[in-house]
Parts: structure tokens; C-alpha cells; sequence
């Protein structure tokens, strides 16, 4: 067993413990944090597959943006922890079944051989070879993905962009009443429109009399 | 990876130690000296900023420890006083934390704010891992130093630090898309995401520095670079004057120590940033002067510091200038200015690059 294959094994093993501690954690921020322990692991994994342009973007986009905004969402909940113990036993007549379907599924593609020896099995897939030591995962993807596949990727981006903006509009209802803040007004604010300077004339504190020439 | 150098050879020699652990004790060795460089550097930020902003406010600030006693340079062992009181502090646990995320916090800063030195360009030929996605590396690993905000405000139990907590989140996800566009136009004209081809890709003198073409995204990227470290006028998690001191209410000692140590780190990695990206690194702007003294027309460490060295003073400087930007308004300096200002630049960068005009006429050569 080489070094980067027991490197592997022990990042899988990680893996799996954090993807289970995802769904047994009894407070959603644990569950959140163990999310983003899986998604190193992961990166990791991808990184040993020689893949860092998609281990670093998967950090940078899950770890760095989707899981901090998961978290602001998940700290604002009132975590009440009788509650969730409580649903545990009532879905798990349901879900013992599913999990035990898709891991004899999973078993069946890794293990189990077909009459030909072809369509499934892991002894049908070819181990990866190396890169060379100049290859770029990075510079590889990018040349596939802006000649080959310009097209579907534009397409990709624009049904994501589209997706963007529906999101905004739908959330965003305009209601009576509503107070908001003109921010353009506010900065285009000068001092002569908060701040009136008045010069009053100074009184004798004896006769009353106005005095003139002083301020 | 950097090969061992000539000069260690004969104490490896000495040590007896096998070939393949000679590279290895080699990076450890560059990754230590690395790091107590940037601590020490920091320690003397916190000091300087103290300095700086005392005479900006026409105060004094601290002079009263001096180095091993000294008569001269008064005050200059006052971040090792700081350290010295931290350490003896006690870290006050408060009643009804989260115990575990509550010392993990301080952790999950300081971690990322030392990883990212990993792929620093410090002078031609010396990086402690040459990383192809160096600038990915960066982004990727920055992008995480706010969980520690977040938990720390969070595992406190406090309403003033969830709220700082909540800020950071936000705050978050306002500026750094701004940020990582204004690296776009960078990648653009550099044609790679290696931190030294980024700085070799400016050289040949000061008019081929980033900034000259690309001189908003510049700005841009310094304004949330202030941002990502939540320093004035963006310093709203902290927000002093309205919930306390945020996220970091709660902390004491060490632990407070390490979000303080994190943030000045912070601080010196975006300005060495900047510098990488817009102000050409540790190239030289003099590069081709022969009426100069060799120092100055040389590209080496000492010029990466000098500019390490003006953007820290900016920091200061705004610090001592601005007013806090109130929240709602950084929200809208971020998504509503920063991100179409980069959008068009980033166009405007294209069609230069397709007109071939300027610097960036060779991207188009090949």
C-alpha cells in the first residue's frame, strides 16, 4: 500500500465519521460544523486525485460562503433539543430501509461483477495514472471548459444568474407602509441643511438691554 | 519546493540526516523562521499603531518599556509587556457557553491567518510551497477565518457578541465577491494564479505595475481587504461604541490574544497582497536607473516590506481618520458599488486586451 493510498483511506475514514456525525449531532451547529469538516476531507480527497482547482474552489464556495451563511441560519434557530431527539425514532422506520438500499446499491457497484465483467464493478475501472509533474489540473479545466464546452457553460451561468434574480424578485414584495432609506439622500446630505448657525445678540444680564458689537 | 541551499548542506552533513528527510527538515525550517518573522513583525505593528495613531491624535502613546533597559527607544518592548500580561490573564469561561466552540474560536482565526503565508512570494525564487492555484490557495483559506468570528459569537452566549457574530456574516458575503473580482481583472492580466508569475507578469519597470491599468480594481481590492479584517471604518463586528467590543466580548487573556494576533497578521497579509497583486511585490520600481545606488534599482525582500510597510500605515491611518460606516451601509457600498465597478473594469480590461492596448496586448499573443 503506497503512502498516497494510505493517506486516502485515512481521509475516507474521516470522511465517512463526519458525514455521520452530519446527521446524528443533536445541535444543528455541531451538524453544520461537522458538514464542513466533511467538505475538508473531501477537498482533501480531490487533492490527492490530483484535482486542486476543484478541492480549492470547494473550500472556497461551501467552507467559505455557503456553510457561513448555513451557520448565520442555523444560530438564529431556537434549538430546542427534546424536539429533534423526539423526531429521531419516528422517521427511522422509513429511513433504516432507504440507508440500507443505498448502501447495498453503493456495495453492489464497487463489489459485484456483471456476466461480462463490464458494466459495473470497480475491476472494470482503470486506476488513474499520475499527471506528469507540470500538469495543471487548473489550466486543464479551464481550456476545456471555455473551447469544448463554452456553450453548456454559458447556458449553466445564465439558468444560474436567471435563478439569482428570480430569487430577489420573489422575495422582495412591495408593502404600505413600509419606512426605507434613501441612502443617496443621505450621503448628498450638506451641513448647512442639518446645521443652522443663528447669531444671537448678547443681553445685559442687569437692564435687559441688547448689547452692540458683541457676539 | 525550494531546494536545500549550499549553506545548510554541511550541518545536514554534520546531523547524518537521510536525503529525503533533508527537504522536509528544510521546509520545516523555512516554515518556523517564516512564522516568527510575521509574529515579531505583528508584535511591532501593535505597537507602531499605537505610535501612529497617538501622534496623529497628538498623544503620546506608549513609552514607558524600554528594550533590556535601554535610554533610547522608549516603549519599544511594549508588545512583549502586552504578551507577558496575556499569557498571566486568566481565560474566563462564562456560564452557559458552548466550552468546546469557545476555545476552538480563537483557533479557527489564527490557523488560517498563518496558513495562508504558505504560498507568499517573498523575494525571486523563494516561496515555502509553490502552489499553481497560489491565489485560489489565498482566497480559499481567508474565506474561512470568519468561522471564527462566527462561533466565538455564537459558543459565548452573550446577545452583544452574537450580534457582532451576525455582523461578521453578513459582512462576509458583502465584500468578498467585490474582492474576488477585483482578482479577476489581477488573473486576467497576470495569465496565471501563481503568486510569483502574478509579480513577474508586472515586471519591466513601474508602468507595467498592476495598478496603473487596473487602477479601480485596485482601490477595490484595498477597500475590502480593510473589510476582511474587520478593521475602522468597517469595523462593525467590533462596533465598540454600540455592542461592546462583538464577537470577542467574552474572551480574556490568550484567547482574546489569538483573535488580536489573527486580526494584525490579517492586516500584513493584505498588505503584502496588495502589493503582490497591484504594486509589482518585491520588484523594484527604479528596475533599469543605472544613476542610482544599487539597492534601489534591485528587486528583493527589502522592497515587498517598504510597501508591506505603506499600506499598514494606511491602515492606521484610516483608522485614525474615518468614522465607523454604519452596517447597513457597507452592505451597500459592497453589492451595490463594488461588484458593478469591477464587472465594468473587468470588460474594459477585455476589450483592451482584444484592441491590444497596453500592457495587456501580450495576452492576446498567445
Amino acid at each position: 500500500m503506497s503512502f498516497t493510498e494510505i493517506l486516502f483511506y485515512v481521509f475516507s475514514a474521516v470522511l465517512v465519521v463526519s458525514a455521520l456525525g452530519v446527521i446524528t449531532a443533536r445541535n444543528p451547529v455541531y451538524s453544520a460544523l461537522w458538514l464542513v469538516f466533511a467538505f475538508f476531507n473531501s477537498a482533501i480527497i480531490w487533492m490527492l486525485l490530483e484535482a486542486e482547482f476543484l478541492a480549492i474552489i470547494l473550500i472556497l464556495v461551501y467552507v467559505g460562503a455557503v456553510m457561513v451563511l448555513f451557520l448565520f441560519v442555523v444560530m438564529m434557530l431556537d434549538i430546542k433539543v427534546e424536539e429533534l431527539r423526539a423526531g429521531f425514532t419516528r422517521y427511522a422506520w422509513l429511513g433504516l430501509p432507504i440507508a440500507l438500499l443505498v448502501i447495498g446499491e453503493i456495495g453492489s457497484v464497487v463489489w459485484v461483477k456483471s456476466q461480462d465483467d463490464k458494466a459495473l464493478g470497480l475491476s472494470s475501472v482503470a486506476s488513474p495514472a499520475a499527471y506528469a509533474a507540470d500538469y495543471s489540473n487548473t489550466k486543464a479545466l479551464g481550456q476545456l471548459l471555455y473551447t469544448e464546452y463554452l456553450y453548456p457553460l454559458q447556458l449553466a451561468a445564465s439558468i444560474l444568474l436567471i435563478a439569482i434574480v428570480a430569487a430577489i424578485v420573489l422575495t422582495m414584495r412591495k408593502r404600505s407602509g413600509q419606512k426605507v432609506q434613501d441612502i443617496g439622500a443621505q450621503i448628498s446630505v450638506k451641513a448647512k441643511d442639518r446645521v443652522r448657525i443663528v447669531k444671537v445678540a448678547a443681553v445685559q444680564p442687569e437692564t435687559g438691554n441688547t448689547v452692540e458689537g458683541q457676539s | 519546493m525550494n531546494a536545500v541551499p549550499d549553506l545548510i548542506q554541511p550541518v545536514f552533513d554534520f546531523l547524518n540526516l537521510p536525503d529525503w528527510l533533508r527537504l522536509v527538515a528544510w521546509t520545516v525550517m523555512t516554515a518556523v523562521m517564516m512564522f516568527l518573522t510575521i509574529i515579531i513583525f505583528m508584535a511591532f505593528l501593535t505597537l507602531a499603531e499605537r505610535r501612529v495613531i497617538g501622534s496623529m491624535q497628538a498623544r503620546i502613546g506608549p513609552n514607558r518599556i524600554r528594550l533590556f533597559g535601554l535610554p533610547y527607544f522608549r516603549g519599544l518592548a511594549q508588545p512583549f509587556a502586552d504578551v507577558i500580561k496575556l499569557m498571566f490573564k486568566e481565560i474566563i469561561l462564562p456560564t452557559g457557553s458552548n466550552k468546546f466552540l469557545f476555545i476552538l474560536a480563537p483557533l479557527l482565526t489564527a490557523i488560517p491567518a498563518l496558513a495562508t503565508w504558505a504560498v507568499m512570494p517573498f523575494w525571486p525564487g523563494f516561496t515555502v510551497a509553490n502552489v499553481d492555484a497560489g491565489l485560489l490557495y489565498i482566497l480559499a483559506l481567508t474565506s474561512t477565518g470568519v468561522y471564527g468570528v462566527i462561533l466565538a459569537g455564537w459558543a459565548s452566549n452573550s446577545k452583544y457578541a452574537f450580534l457582532g457574530a451576525m455582523r461578521a456574516a453578513a459582512q462576509v458575503v458583502a465584500y468578498e465577491i467585490a474582492m474576488g473580482f477585483a482578482l479577476v481583472g489581477v488573473v486576467m492580466a497576470a495569465g496565471s494564479l501563481n503568486l510569483g508569475q502574478i509579480i513577474s507578469a508586472q515586471s519591466g519597470g513601474i508602468s507595467n505595475w498592476f495598478f496603473i491599468w487596473l487602477f479601480p480594481l485596485f482601490i477595490i481590492y484595498f477597500i475590502s481587504g480593510i473589510a476582511e479584517t474587520n478593521r475602522a471604518p468597517f469595523d462593525v463586528v467590533e462596533g465598540e461604541s454600540e455592542i461592546v467590543a462583538g464577537f470577542h466580548v467574552d474572551y480574556s487573556g490568550m484567547a482574546f490574544a489569538l483573535f488580536f494576533v489573527a486580526e494584525y497578521i490579517n492586516m500584513i497579509l493584505i498588505s503584502a497582497l496588495t502589493s503582490i497583486f497591484f504594486l509589482g511585490g518585491w520588484l523594484s520600481p527604479f528596475a533599469g536607473v543605472e544613476s542610482l545606488p544599487a539597492i534601489l534599482t534591485t528587486s528583493g525582500l527589502h522592497w515587498l516590506v517598504f510597501k508591506i510597510c505603506f499600506f499598514l500605515f494606511c491602515f492606521l491611518w484610516f483608522r485614525a481618520t474615518f468614522p465607523r460606516y454604519r452596517y447597513d451601509q457597507i452592505m451597500r457600498l459592497g453589492w451595490k458599488v463594488f461588484i458593478p465597478l469591477t464587472l465594468v473594469w473587468i470588460t474594459v480590461e477585455a476589450v483592451l486586451a482584444v484592441m491590444k492596448i497596453g500592457p495587456f496586448a501580450r495576452l492576446m499573443a498567445n
